[in-house]
């Protein structure tokens, strides 16, 4: 039991990293899925400025998707046990989010590739489901992971999709679907201008509230309940102080710190869940000597060492051009509503191409 | 059915559809690239503007087919863990690297560097630019790489040994760890036959795609008469714009091909030696014999083939082939399926114990009606891309101001017909080389078998409708994402490009911009 609670140094950083991984998961992709959910918010502006809310994402939520994808994929090269367990225990969640995870990708891609209201519409649908669905899937399932559940001694899970929908991980859902949304928000007053700028930041002021009950609610109980360390109370606290902050700073129009506060607030609320869950990574409730934990559930020493080589090499890449890329995209998308300087070039080039393939 | 045949229907279902998009993508990024450097590097306007044109029209089917690809990708990382659980418990240590790499060194530039080539036209300098797409290019190959070094790990375990206590499979340093399974020598067969089939797959395209056009504007510069200014710029967008990406397709197609026949070869020998039941059910060789024939057309339904080959009547064979395709001779001895059976129960056992603790009898003879068939699939639907390449040169024989183009209706419509055979036939490849491995799904490794393990000793402990649920709705969604998929690919592909307008006042050309971006 002791040696199962007690892992190595390596085994410790291994679980930080895919602690890492999911912590830039949720705060990249936290802020598509927002903007996503604000497509149903702005929904009656029509669907010139849903789509210019969505292009404000547009070069991006590729690339902050792949975090979870290149994470799943560390956590089967260092916690085979634990990818294992989780996925095949977690089954009917799982497929649930894949299957909106996949259509949303459609949604992004083929989107603008008709011209046709009927088509634009439905792609907009899909976007709204696509933003909602997976945050509050991902927040129920780290609900459930952080709380335990039945693990029999083949390090099979018991608990059935229903037991899987308890009262702490459906709060963890909605605090997650808050969170991100207000995130979103954040992000799209950060990259558009006019009048749609400022309804973000209107919007962001009513958000927070909510967001603040249900966050501290949600990372209090964790803590009584199911933390296995009082650290965690430090990036609660943070948490808690980076929402409150935001108040201010959406009234002021200082959307980058607005933005900031948030990203702040998810990757605390990341590191308290990550960090109480430690030094387990499925505890389980009916019997803990058949809980998951850093120790048991890893690979060996020499893959993690194999690994980490690999990650040293290419992390920095990878965030290297991340970063270029936000970069290159820094400006403000437009609304078309109010169109920019240069827009009725484009107009005539595309009267042009309609025009000349009508001809052929 | 159980639980364990509609796991692996489901792994079929789901990675033979993945597979008919990432074939696409992996080729058409790298001849997208072509295009764009010959457009970045041409000093003749005129040629500079219709490889960007041609480069923008292929590019936004490039993204179509990349939407579908990365959303299908997704279930795949997943669902080893979700089906597959003890499968990766087993071999997670080994298995897990290879894909935790794709992520990190190929899926992260692939995804960041396609939106900024999507959302950078005019956005940064046009070298820069043209660097993103080569950066994509590249990085859809690499994934390529390592996700083939991580099925050759299946096929021919290297570089890792048995953990008697855990009964896991672990990276060894003293057997060459990661690298040994990177540098696996069937991993170095596979690569380039998989990359290879990607490029006919996108060659087939370019050449169908753009065939269709060049008929289309010679028929109406026809009509219109060659004589006339109109027809003039018809016939000029047959010759001069369509025609060299038509021959572009063929050279892709005539790279691929010689690929394909080289890395196939070294394939077929590297399975004879490791997997010889492979190789047998490839030829449902059922008695073991010196000097193989190679059977092209056979009688028999699945039931014949299942039992002892009696009823199953070869009409055509072509003598020595299988032999000389395992061993490049023309006597070698091939082992058939029924001794391979026998001598692998005396190695293996006669039982296995599956995840439920049960006895369960074995056959190790994989499904010969499948393996005979796919093998012959492969190759015979390789036939449809020579014939288009050949139809092709000739029909657009010729340089400069004779350089030809062709009006016929019956090469228009082959042209197309052939686009989707390359596609079949990289599928049927996959289905052979994974069905030829069953019932394992960890192939042991003839210098040393300790690593092993069944098919039904990998899947997951689910209930027979938890999996179904998922069969059914991962069926459902890819039906109708298909569908959704081929009206845009149309729509996108008959679009065409639209033809530069001459401004009758300053006599500059003028050249629509095909809009791009989402």
């Amino acid at each position: 039991m002791d040696a199962m609670l007690d892992p190595t140094v390596l085994q410790t950083l291994w679980f930080a990293l895919i602690a890492f991984f999911f912590l830039g998961y949720f705060v990249l992709e936290g802020f598509d899925f927002g903007v996503q959910m604000n497509v149903a918010t702005f929904w009656r502006r029509g669907i010139g400025t849903r789509g210019t809310i969505l292009k404000t994402i547009g070069p991006v939520w590729d690339g902050n998707e792949v975090w979870v994808i290149t994470g799943g994929a560390l956590m089967f090269a260092a916690f085979p046990e634990w990818y294992a367990t989780l996925f095949s225990g977690f089954y009917l969640a799982l497929l649930l989010l894949l299957l909106v995870l996949i259509v949303r990708v459609c949604a992004f891609k083929w989107r603008d590739k008709v011209d046709s209201d009927r088509w634009k519409n439905s792609w907009d649908v899909v976007h709204i489901i696509g933003g909602f669905a997976p945050a509050l899937l991902w927040g129920v399932a780290f609900g459930n992971i952080v709380a335990g559940v039945a693990i029999d001694e083949n390090r099979w899970v018991t608990t059935s999709l229903l037991g899987l929908l308890n009262p702490f991980a459906l709060l963890a859902g909605v605090v997650f679907v808050l969170l991100f949304w207000l995130h979103g928000t954040h992000y799209l007053a950060l990259k558009v201008e006019g009048r749609l700028r400022e309804d973000a930041n209107r919007l962001a002021g009513i958000l927070v509230w909510p967001t603040i009950v249900a966050g501290a609610a949600f990372l209090l109980w964790f803590q009584l309940a199911h933390s296995n360390t009082w650290f965690t109370l430090i990036p609660v606290a943070v948490a808690a102080l980076a929402l409150i902050a935001a108040v201010p700073l959406h009234r002021r129009r200082r959307e980058g710190l607005a933005f900031g506060a948030t990203t702040t607030a998810i990757a605390a609320a990341a590191i308290t869940l990550f960090g109480g869950l430690f030094p387990y990574v499925m505890p389980a409730t009916n019997d803990p000597a058949n809980s998951l934990t850093v120790a048991n559930a890893s690979s060996t020493e020499h893959t993690l060492t194999v690994m980490l080589v690999a990650l040293c090499l290419f992390l920095p890449l990878v965030i290297g051009y991340t970063i270029w890329a936000y970069r290159v995209f820094r400006h403000r998308v437009s609304d078309e509503d109010s169109p920019a300087p240069g827009a009725e070039l484009l107009e005539k080039a595309k009267k042009g191409y309609r025009e000349a393939f009508e001809q052929g | 059915m159980e639980a364990l045949d509609l796991a692996r229907w489901q792994f079929g279902i789901t990675t033979v559809y993945h597979f008919i998009f990432v074939p696409l993508t992996i080729g058409l990024s790298l001849l997208v690239a072509i295009m764009q450097t010959r457009a970045v590097f041409s000093k003749d306007p005129a040629r500079k503007d219709a490889w960007t044109r041609m480069t923008k029209f292929f590019g936004s089917m490039l993204i179509v087919n990349f939407g579908i690809g990365i959303a299908t990708g997704i279930v795949q990382e997943f669902q080893f863990g979700m089906n597959w659980s003890e499968y990766s418990r087993f071999i997670g240590d080994v298995f897990g690297a290879p894909l935790a790499l794709e992520g990190l060194a190929a899926f992260f530039v692939e995804s960041v560097f396609l939106g900024l080539w999507i959302f950078g036209w005019g956005k940064m300098p046009e070298k820069i630019h043209l660097l993103t797409i080569w950066a994509v290019a590249l990085a859809t190959t690499g994934s390529a790489y390592f996700i083939v070094a991580a099925n050759s790990f299946m096929q021919h375990p290297v570089g890792a040994t048995l953990n008697p206590e855990t009964g896991r499979a672990e990276l060894d340093p003293s057997q060459g760890s990661l690298l040994a399974v990177l540098t696996n020598v069937t991993t170095l067969a596979a690569f380039p036959h998989v990359v290879s089939g990607a490029w006919l797959v996108a060659g087939a395209f370019l050449t169908g795609v753009a065939a269709w056009h060049m008929v289309r504007h010679h028929n109406r510069a026809r009509e219109l008469g060659f004589e006339t200014e109109e027809g003039q710029e018809q016939h000029l967008a047959a010759r001069d714009l369509y025609r060299p990406t038509v021959r572009f397709g063929v050279v892709a197609m005539c790279v691929a091909a010689v690929a394909l026949v080289i890395s196939g070869d070294f394939q077929a020998q590297i399975m004879f030696k490791q997997q010889p039941m492979k190789m047998a059910s490839a030829e449902a060789l059922c008695e073991t014999e010196t000097g193989a024939s190679f059977s092209i057309l056979s009688v028999g339904g699945p039931e014949a083939f299942a039992q002892d080959c009696e009823d199953v009547t070869h009409l055509i064979e072509v003598l020595y082939v299988t032999s000389f395709l395992a061993t490049h001779t023309f006597d070698a001895t091939l082992q058939g399926v029924d001794d391979l059976n026998a001598q692998y129960k005396d190695q293996f056992g006669e039982t296995a114990t599956d995840i439920h603790g049960n006895e369960v009898e074995l056959d190790y003879r994989p499904n010969l009606f499948v393996t005979y068939w796919s093998f012959r699939l492969m190759m015979g639907l390789a036939a449809f891309s020579g014939i288009l390449a050949l139809w092709t040169l000739w029909v657009t024989r010729g340089k400069g101001e004779n350089a030809r183009t062709t009006g016929s209706k019956r090469f228009q419509w082959f042209a197309v017909l052939a686009i989707p055979m390359p596609f079949f036939a990289n599928a049927a490849g996959w289905v052979f080389t994974e069905i030829g491995r069953q019932p394992w799904v960890v192939h042991p490794n003839p210098d040393d078998p300790t690593i092993r393990l069944m098919t039904m000793q990998g899947v997951s402990s689910h209930p027979g409708w938890m999996v179904l649920t998922s069969l059914v709705a991962f069926t459902l969604v890819y039906g109708v994402l298909a569908v959704l998929w081929f009206g845009m690919m149309r729509r996108a592909a008959l679009k065409g490009v639209p033809l530069a307008t001459r401004d009758p006042e300053t006599d500059e050309l003028d050249t629509p911009t095909l809009s791009f971006d989402y």
